[in-house]
């Protein structure tokens, strides 16, 4: 507890204000203090040793960091920064070649894709649709209309809980199921949004994230109905024409099926009247509301649409475990499929299947260090949340109109 | 029976109330619902296992019970409000100016990451508080009530009736002016950074008791305990109306009694649910709560 560090406490209480203050001052000491003060908090939970060693790498690191920060290598690092994911992407997409040829281009690797790759990467990329579908969904709740949901997961569940009780107790199919699935889910969502949305900004997200619960735990403890936390097993994948679609393969295809339906249709929905009222009551409810536009039923649009698509997430999800539980929806699930929305650019649907693509890939990339996958989703969420908070790819010309003004 | 289980629901619902008290004051001042705090009452929980269990080995809790749980209660409050203080400057302090959203998403991923960084250092099995309280008692009314409940009501209790009597000293009302309005506050020559700070500082160190007495009194603490007891102290602070301190506390001991009631007469499987209806409800009908006062928006 004592010995190394001592002596910075002292530091400390004489120049409190210097703790994670502004960047600018850069006053020698200060990296010893952070260094010291990062090593105070993280010493009673690991012991004298593994706190001194943090101690060094924050004390040795930090001015490499601030180094890169150094007048001279500014305008090295914006232009380094602006070409960077211009280069590989942007330049082609801008090309005229690639204006043309970019979107078929993905449509064909996408389509060749299961003759290359081992089912192990076929099942992420089923996983990776299925989440995309998600986060399409959710975009529409927070990046068309900008209402924070923080339950989403809820509707995932009902849409693969729905199809689970009908195969398993009804024996329905996969095909019938579908709508079913997708509409239970998008009542749902209207009926949890009828009365919510009498609410703003934080309460609603409160009152997402209460109803998320109270259905995962009604889902855990109703064990008559859903069999409580063991789950539903022995659900049927989907046939066509009597062949199962079970195969990694076939499946692949199925939900490509349904992400290629989905980005268009949310290209048109944006682009319409609904599309352009939803934009309007983000961008200022009050003024929306005094062009005429009805923002109560717009917004419900926006919910039943939204968690119509996470209705389909979920029967896809469930018929491809052929298994559900509850322990599949938390509220972690939640903040997932906030994160992939917010990744790629909060309205922007590009940007949020590629923010679905990059959270289910990266995490099995990164197996090796599976333990820290949390820890670093949430320092992640942080940091990027400060240095872009408009996502990877954003809506930069809404953003400049703003700024004119 | 009732009146036990209302001796049982106002220990729990003081803790509640304990908690509520940090959130209430964050959202007075930075309308933001720091999603964080219920980790830095986790972290509160852990700490003191920790540091009681450094005093135990050091053989002074044996020896001196109070005064090692005095020590241990002084160093948890210093660290988790060092925590909160830490939490404010890195994650929120950037992003003042940002959409509402912005640090909202960032209270969430300090969230994470606090659960996360506890899970990994101290393991994900069950943590157990290292002394035993014995199972001596009051009566009175037919009630039997723990020395420990004693203990939680009156240390409750006491926080509250301090932070109440700080709110009329200098800084308490630097605090209040802030809470008000932020640009006035620095005209008048208010340090608003330092009082926001403060606000954190406090908030964590109350949630850093309400971790030890919630530990002491379950005598079993795991790394997620901060996310649910976290939305519940939330509630706690809706139902009284959340900015109002006198309100957070009201809703933390209605919490309490609501939970406890509920666990007792309908069913203790659903005692998580009974929260979240309630807080369903309270937002559907009365979204200021019971004592919050009703902002109209401007444009």
């Amino acid at each position: 507890m004592k010995g190394g560090v001592q002596e910075p406490v002292h530091e400390l209480r004489s120049r409190p204000r210097g703790i994670g203050g502004s960047i600018k001052q850069s006053a020698s000491s200060r990296p010893v203090l952070i260094a010291a003060w990062a090593a105070l908090l993280f010493l009673p939970f690991k012991g004298i040793m593994p706190a001194l060693t943090l101690f060094i790498i924050i004390v040795a690191g930090l001015p490499a960091l601030q180094l890169a920060r150094k007048p001279w290598s500014a305008g090295f690092r914006t232009a380094a920064l602006k070409s960077l994911p211009r280069f590989p992407l942007r330049v082609f997409a801008e090309s005229r070649f690639g204006r043309s040829s970019a979107l078929p281009l993905l449509f064909i690797i996408l389509l060749v894709l299961p003759f290359t790759l081992r089912d192990y990467y076929m099942d992420v990329l089923v996983m990776s649709g299925i989440y995309v579908l998600l986060a399409l969904g959710l975009n529409v709740i927070v990046g068309f209309t900008g209402l924070l949901n923080l339950g989403f997961a809820a509707f995932y569940a009902i849409g693969a809980y729905t199809y689970a009780l009908l195969n398993t107790k009804l024996g329905l199919g996969f095909w019938p199921s579908l709508p079913l699935s997708a509409g239970a889910a998008a009542l749902s969502g209207l009926l949890l949004a009828f009365p919510a949305l009498r609410l703003k900004g934080d309460y609603l997200a409160i009152v997402t994230l209460g109803f998320g619960e109270i259905l995962r735990i009604v889902l855990n403890n109703w064990d008559s109905f859903t069999n409580g936390p063991n789950g539903i097993s022995g659900i049927t994948p989907p046939f066509l024409f009597g062949v199962s679609l079970g195969s990694l393969k076939y499946y692949y295809y199925l939900v490509l099926l349904i992400v290629l339906v989905a980005v268009p249709v949310m290209k048109r929905v944006e682009a319409s009247r609904i599309g352009r009222a939803w934009l309007a009551i983000k961008e200022n409810e009050i003024a929306a509301s005094s062009m005429g536009i009805n923002t109560t039923r717009y917004k419900l649009y926006a919910f039943a649409f939204g968690t119509f698509w996470a209705g389909i997430a979920g029967i896809l999800f469930a018929a491809k475990m052929r298994f559900v539980s509850p322990e599949s929806f938390t509220f972690m699930e939640s903040v997932l499929i906030l994160s992939m929305v917010i990744l790629g650019g909060l309205g922007n649907i590009y940007g949020a299947a590629a923010g679905a693509v990059i959270l289910v890939v990266l995490p099995e990339a990164l197996r090796e260090v599976q333990s820290y996958r949390m820890l670093i989703l949430g320092i992640g969420l942080v940091l990027l949340m400060i240095f872009r908070p408009q996502g990877l790819l954003s809506r930069n010309k809404i953003l400049k109109s703003r700024k004119q003004n | 029976m009732l009146l036990q289980q209302l001796i049982n629901g106002l220990t729990l619902g003081s803790v509640y109330a304990i908690i509520a008290l940090g959130y209430t004051m964050v959202y007075g001042i930075l309308e933001l619902i720091n999603f964080a705090h219920g980790e830095i009452y986790m972290l509160g929980a852990y700490l003191g296992i920790i540091f009681l269990g450094i005093f135990t080995a050091m053989g002074l809790t044996a020896a001196n019970f109070p005064l090692a749980l005095i020590l241990t209660v002084l160093i948890t409050v210093f660290f988790c409000s060092a925590y909160g203080f830490t939490m404010e400057k890195v994650a929120y302090k950037p992003l003042r100016n940002a959409p509402r959203l912005s640090p909202l998403i960032s209270a969430i991923g300090v969230s994470i990451f606090l659960q996360n960084y506890v899970m990994l250092t101290q393991g994900a099995t069950d943590k157990v508080f290292p002394y035993r309280y014995g199972e001596a008692h009051v009566h009175f009314l037919n009630v039997e009530m723990t020395y420990l409940q004693v203990m939680i009501i009156a240390t409750s209790a006491l926080l509250m009736l301090a932070l109440h009597l700080f709110r009329k000293t200098r800084m308490g009302k630097a605090m209040r002016a802030t809470a008000q309005d932020k640009t006035m506050a620095a005209l008048v020559g208010i340090n608003v950074d330092g009082i926001i700070s403060l606000t954190f500082v406090i908030g964590a160190g109350l949630a850093a008791v309400a971790g030890i007495m919630v530990a002491s009194y379950y005598g079993i603490v795991n790394y997620f305990i901060g996310y649910v007891a976290g939305i519940k102290a939330f509630t706690a602070a809706v139902l009284g109306g959340i900015g109002s301190i006198p309100g957070a506390m009201l809703g933390g001991i209605l919490l309490g009694l609501i939970e406890s009631l509920g666990a007792a007469y309908i069913s203790s499987e659903y005692k998580d649910v009974y929260a979240f209806v309630m807080l369903l409800i309270i937002l559907l009908i009365r979204p200021s709560g019971i004592l919050g006062r009703h902002t109209e928006e401007k444009v």
